[in-house]
């Protein structure tokens, strides 16, 4: 399954921070041509720097299943989009892939990014994360359950495309409409 | 006047306690007659710019759900004392819009038989009004709230004008129930839901959000803020976070002179009224009364019959489900569009279909509806975000846990009893010092024994469509529906009673309650309705009181 800014716009209108003018201009990236796995440009006022991007988009591959691509397509325009509307958020997460950084920095001599996936999956296990509550003023592994892991999946599984892995098009958190819960498997009435 | 300003209004003809739907109504009721109102809620205002991410905190567990709604704290102190805990926080908002932020949204009529209980079923007491009296009233109330429903319940009391809006479209799911309940000769129907179908009164429809219970982001669902924003519109004054203290009465011990309220500096302000309405919710309104005792009115104010807190009960749930060998296609809405009230009247009836039917009980019980759940089972996403996993092995979690999920529910009549009540818990306090409720709540044998006859009822539709039954909510487990009714009931004996069927307490002339404190019972439908319906009546009421002395003043 190929994510895109589509699915990103999704599962930013699903949190209502997009509507009216940036979905319009979020959406007239969609022309079927576009190359879904482009690195979207980002506004002159990013809110969020590249290394942070770049270590959710670590996060990502290792948190999202396997045959999930276009993950940076999908993770740029969501976080950045989140980022400008909720400055509690741009701190959380710019604080909470810092320590993860750090970590891996500590224990693996090396950037979070730079240790492949399996490499991530490990050192996110020996954080405790997968256990972790999410809290966002919480213990470290606590913060990056919250910021990094439970943000990535929520934006994942409450978007029509992560439903539609699970079988739902229509996740609780997506305003998919009032259609879809009266049609039986397979789109039958 | 500034949002900030919380002074009182020199002005005011009526006050109006609590901004829930009952005080709103109220509220812009007498304003589009042209009286002066003010409304002091206790709560804040909640922007409606916050919504979404209110709804995110619903879905994402790192939130309590009393914090959605800012629930909990000092503010909110409570004991539950009864046999059975009582967990008042999860009950009720505090805020403009009341415990409708939060709410499911479902509203129905009560039945004719709800205000004849005690001549036509032996238990509870009548009510000092009819469903005629009350049934203009409904109509009012369906078009304020924006009901989406059918006229397709045959066991439904009379109605003559359709519903505002049409009802939502039956879930798939309800479609599979339909056919099982339909084999064993239980009829189904649709649901009348406060919750726009279409657009209505300046409202969104409906576009699936699936979190309506607590907090609904585009506003389909109604809640009472739309009503204060109405009623402020027609000059209504609403201060907020001005929780009242008590009421006090003056040279004359049968008027309330003023309502004494606190502001979050720690100021008391007297806010003075020709007519004062209690709209505070069936918990608050008993316990301000109590508050409210002086020299003239040593067991609390409109308390000469002693009922005030008293007879307090509520709905009790009843469930059951599990899985199918299909798809069932749950969790994408968060409301419900098929019930059924064909046990209502006669709990204890049999049916008959075409693969057998439910058995006839003669046990006393009371009366019961049962409800097809559209969210049954597992959210993915919720799933998600508590897994102890991710990348493909949480998928494959997902993939096995959802999907085939079926439930239902039903909601139990529990007969008022004196013993159930709210009374003041005097060893703890608010955060202002004033003793916490004390909800005394248990559970009596008619009540027992209706939870267990819906679940038999369950167990045979269930059966019939294949389910593997793997929960069961019955006597031991059940819980409140969170409708809190009875603690200020209505009828026409002031020694029995706390107001009169005009909503006026039989003590104190200018005091009114607007709420299901008032129900004398409570039947088995969601009480919100009626108490719009008891809302509206209440502004009709006060307008009148209001007429005599404005005619003399010119
Ligand atoms: C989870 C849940 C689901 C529900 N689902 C349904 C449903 O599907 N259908 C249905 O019919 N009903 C449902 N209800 C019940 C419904 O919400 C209530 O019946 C309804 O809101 C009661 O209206 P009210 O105006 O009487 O009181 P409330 O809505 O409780 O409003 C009372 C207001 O008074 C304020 N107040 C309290 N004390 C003071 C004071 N001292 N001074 C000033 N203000 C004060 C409170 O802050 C509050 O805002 C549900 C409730 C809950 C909690
Ligand atoms: S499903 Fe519920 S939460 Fe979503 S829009 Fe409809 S009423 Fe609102």
């Amino acid at each position: 399954m190929r994510l895109s800014r589509r699915d990103a716009l999704a599962a930013l209108t699903g949190a209502g921070i997009v509507s009216g003018g940036a979905a319009a201009t979020l959406a007239r990236d969609q022309s079927p041509d576009a190359n879904p796995d482009r690195v979207p440009e980002l506004d002159a006022d990013t809110v969020l720097d590249e290394e942070t991007l770049a270590t959710l988009v670590a996060a990502a591959e290792v948190v999202f299943p396997s045959d999930v691509s276009g993950i940076t397509a999908f993770v740029y325009p969501y976080v950045t989009g989140k980022a400008g509307e909720r400055p509690a958020f741009r701190d959380g997460v710019d604080a909470a892939t810092t320590t993860l950084e750090t970590y891996a920095d500590l224990w693996r001599d090396a950037s979070f990014t730079a240790l492949g996936p399996a490499g991530r999956d490990g050192l996110l296990r020996e954080m405790g994360v997968h256990t972790a509550d999410p809290v966002p003023d919480g213990t470290h592994p606590e913060r990056v359950r919250f910021y990094v892991v439970n943000e990535l999946l929520y934006a994942l599984y409450a978007s029509p495309t992560g439903g539609d892995l699970v079988g739902i098009e229509n996740p609780q958190g997506h305003p998919g409409g009032t259609v879809s819960y009266t049609q039986g498997p397979g789109g039958r009435r | 006047m500034s949002a900030t300003d919380r002074t009182p209004s020199a002005e005011a003809d009526v006050c109006v306690v609590g901004a829930g739907p009952a005080g709103a109504l109220v509220a812009r009721e007498l304003a589009r007659e042209g009286h002066e109102v003010v409304v002091l809620e206790a709560g804040p205002r909640f922007e409606d710019a916050d919504r979404e991410a209110r709804m995110e905190r619903t879905i994402r567990p790192a939130y309590a759900p009393d914090s959605v709604w800012k629930m909990g704290g000092p503010r909110d102190a409570y004991r539950s004392t009864g046999d059975r805990h009582y967990p008042l926080n999860a009950a009720r908002v505090k805020g403009v819009g009341g415990s409708t932020l939060h709410w499911q949204g479902m509203v129905m009529r009560l039945h004719e038989s709800d205000f004849r209980r005690a001549s036509e079923s032996g238990y509870g007491v009548d009510w000092p009004l009819s469903y005629e009296d009350l049934r203009p009233y409904y109509a009012r109330a369906e078009r304020a709230l924006g009901v989406a429903g059918a006229s397709d319940n045959p066991f439904a009391p009379p109605r003559e004008e359709p519903h505002p809006l049409p009802a939502f479209e039956p879930s798939y799911s309800d479609a599979l129930f339909a056919e099982a309940c339909e084999r064993v000769g239980v009829t189904t129907h649709s649901v009348p839901n406060a919750r726009n179908s279409e657009p209505y009164d300046g409202r969104s429809p409906c576009v699936g959000y699936g979190t309506c219970k607590p907090v609904c982001p585009s506003g389909a669902k109604y809640d009472a803020s739309h009503t204060v924003r109405q009623a402020e519109a027609l000059g209504v004054e609403v201060i907020d976070r001005a929780p009242v203290q008590r009421l006090e009465t003056g040279s004359d011990p049968g008027r309330v002179e003023a309502a004494v309220y606190a502001t979050p500096d720690g100021t008391e302000h007297r806010q003075t009224a020709r007519e004062f309405v209690l709209a505070a919710g069936g918990v608050e309104i008993p316990r301000l009364l109590l508050l409210s005792a002086s020299p003239d009115h040593p067991d609390g104010l409109a308390n000469r019959s002693g009922a005030v807190g008293r007879y307090f009960h509520d709905h009790l749930f009843a469930g059951m489900g599990g899985t199918l060998d299909r798809r069932t296609r749950q969790n994408h809405v968060g409301f419900l569009t098929s019930e059924s009230h064909a046990f209502y009247d006669e709990p204890g009836r049999s049916t008959t279909g075409t693969a057998g039917g439910v058995p006839a009980s003669d046990a006393a019980l009371s009366a019961f509806k049962l409800e097809f759940l559209n969210y049954a089972g597992p959210s993915p996403v919720e799933m998600a975000l508590s897994a102890d996993d991710w990348g493909d092995s949480l998928l494959a979690s997902l993939r096995g846990a959802y999907g085939t999920h079926v439930g239902m529910g039903g909601l139990v009549e529990q007969p008022p009893r004196a013993a159930n009540r709210i009374a003041l818990d005097r060893s703890t306090t608010d955060d202002h010092g004033n003793p916490v409720p004390d909800v005394q709540w248990s559970l009596d044998g008619r009540t027992r024994r209706t939870l267990e006859r819906v679940n038999e009822v369950q167990a045979v539709v269930l059966e019939e469509l294949g389910v593997d039954v793997d929960w069961r909510v019955g006597p031991e487990n059940t819980g409140p529906a969170f409708h809190h009714m009875g603690t200020t009931r209505m009828g026409t004996d002031p020694d029995e009673s706390v107001v009169r069927p005009d909503l006026r307490t039989h003590d104190v002339g200018n005091l009114r309650v607007a709420s299901s404190a008032v129900f004398p019972t409570g039947g088995a439908t969601n009480p919100t309705l009626t108490i719009a319906a008891l809302a509206l009546k209440c502004a009709d009421h006060v307008a009148a009181a209001l007429e005599p002395s404005a005619s003399a003043t010119g």
